[in-house]
């Protein structure tokens, strides 16, 4: 990526070279070493080093999710092959398939019961925008009920474009990039029905 | 299965004397060829239970496979469809009702075929015909505050329009708000 916004080594490195930087984690002392970083940096390192994403999957890009958790593409090298069954252990989201307008109150409910901070891909073009089901049963885009961190192209996406996704969301955590807004904050109204103010 | 004295040798040629014509003089046989060769008759809506009971007890079509319906837009507008199938005659039958008008109403079949539950529901969530003397009658696809029918003619075949959302700098560049 050339035109990348942020660098994981601009905030977290270990070949500072000059010791009073305090963005370096190891100084150049000639005996032990010595770490400095800020909390800041410390807490995002911990957070975006072990992504647990919950465990649930809604059409053919879940099959794509489970191999990159398989061995093959192995999603634990970044820190993410902990899939959780319970939501309250996780703390990212991937969105993997078309949302119903019926589960949409299910997807809700699972974002809520995760604990902050959390953060949300969406996986695939059916959870981005719909994808090939434009019709009325399908949710025309995922963020319209939980805000969306990362979207993954593709159709599905295959397992390189799901891992380039999470280390997209690992740049940003480090970045300290807020959650984009929770559309619950400014339209309440959609989340609870996602075919609000169509003409019936 | 054995040939009887009182059956044909083969079953499937027997399948039009099922609705004798001087029993139900109101059931008509469609028009409309079907592609796999099914008898399909045309029923009152008023003369389906009897029928479906003739049919059932009878006939011995056992077995109802499918409930479904057809919006054909014109009056008369709606169409219910009803296979049977017979596992002892290994053969199946189709019987059609028409239903004028925009929400029309019709008896429930689950006293005569328990399996007809789920499907009178999905018919009445998805085309908005009521069934009368339904056990349990209400939406099975759609949420239930879902408004509209979505399989008639005349709902939007489209998805929602996106509703307008905050600027967010990480939305990929190109794609509409709108």
């Amino acid at each position: 990526m050339g035109n990348e916004l942020y660098r994981i080594e601009d905030f977290f490195t270990i070949n500072a070279t000059r010791p009073g930087d305090a963005q370096s984690i190891m100084s150049a002392s000639p005996v032990g070493g010595v770490i400095t970083t800020t909390i800041d940096n410390l807490a995002n390192w911990g957070r975006k080093s072990s992504l647990w994403p919950a465990l649930f999957g809604l059409a053919c890009c879940a099959i794509e999710m489970m191999a990159t958790g398989g061995a093959r593409f192995d999603m634990a090298r970044f820190g993410s092959e902990v899939f959780r069954a319970s939501p309250r252990q996780a703390d990212l989201m991937i969105v993997a398939g078309r949302v119903s307008a019926k589960m949409a109150p299910a997807v809700r409910q699972i974002y809520e019961q995760m604990p902050g901070p959390k953060w949300v891909i969406a996986m695939g073009a059916c959870a981005s925008c719909g994808g090939v089901f434009n019709n009325y049963a399908i949710v025309q885009g995922v963020d319209m009920i939980v805000p969306v961190d990362v979207y993954v192209a593709g159709c599905p996406p295959n397992p390189e474009a799901l891992l380039e996704g999470i280390q997209i969301l690992q740049k940003k955590i480090m970045a300290g990039v807020p959650n984009p807004p929770d559309p619950m904050n400014y339209a309440p109204e959609v989340v609870r029905d996602p075919n609000f103010g169509r003409t019936r | 299965m054995t040939p009887t004295s009182d059956e044909p040798a083969n079953p499937v040629q027997n399948q039009e004397s099922a609705l004798e014509a001087e029993r139900f003089p109101n059931v008509t046989r469609s028009e409309m060829r079907a592609a796999d060769g099914t008898p399909t008759f045309i029923v009152p809506a008023d003369e389906l239970l009897n029928v479906l009971q003739h049919l059932r007890d009878e006939a011995r079509f056992t077995m109802l496979e499918d409930v479904t319906a057809v919006d054909w837009k014109k009056e008369p507008r709606f169409q219910l469809v009803y296979n049977l199938l017979s596992l002892e005659r290994a053969s199946v039958i189709r019987i059609k009702v028409t239903l004028p008008g925009e929400n029309p109403t019709i008896a429930s079949v689950t006293a005569l075929f328990p399996g007809a539950n789920w499907y009178e529901r999905e018919v009445f969530d998805l085309f908005g015909i009521t069934f009368t003397g339904h056990p349990d009658l209400r939406r099975i696809e759609m949420p239930d505050d879902w408004q509209g029918h979505p399989l008639r003619k005349d709902y939007p075949i489209t998805g929602t329009r996106r509703p307008v959302m905050p600027a967010n700098q990480f939305r990929p560049v190109g794609r509409s708000n709108s």
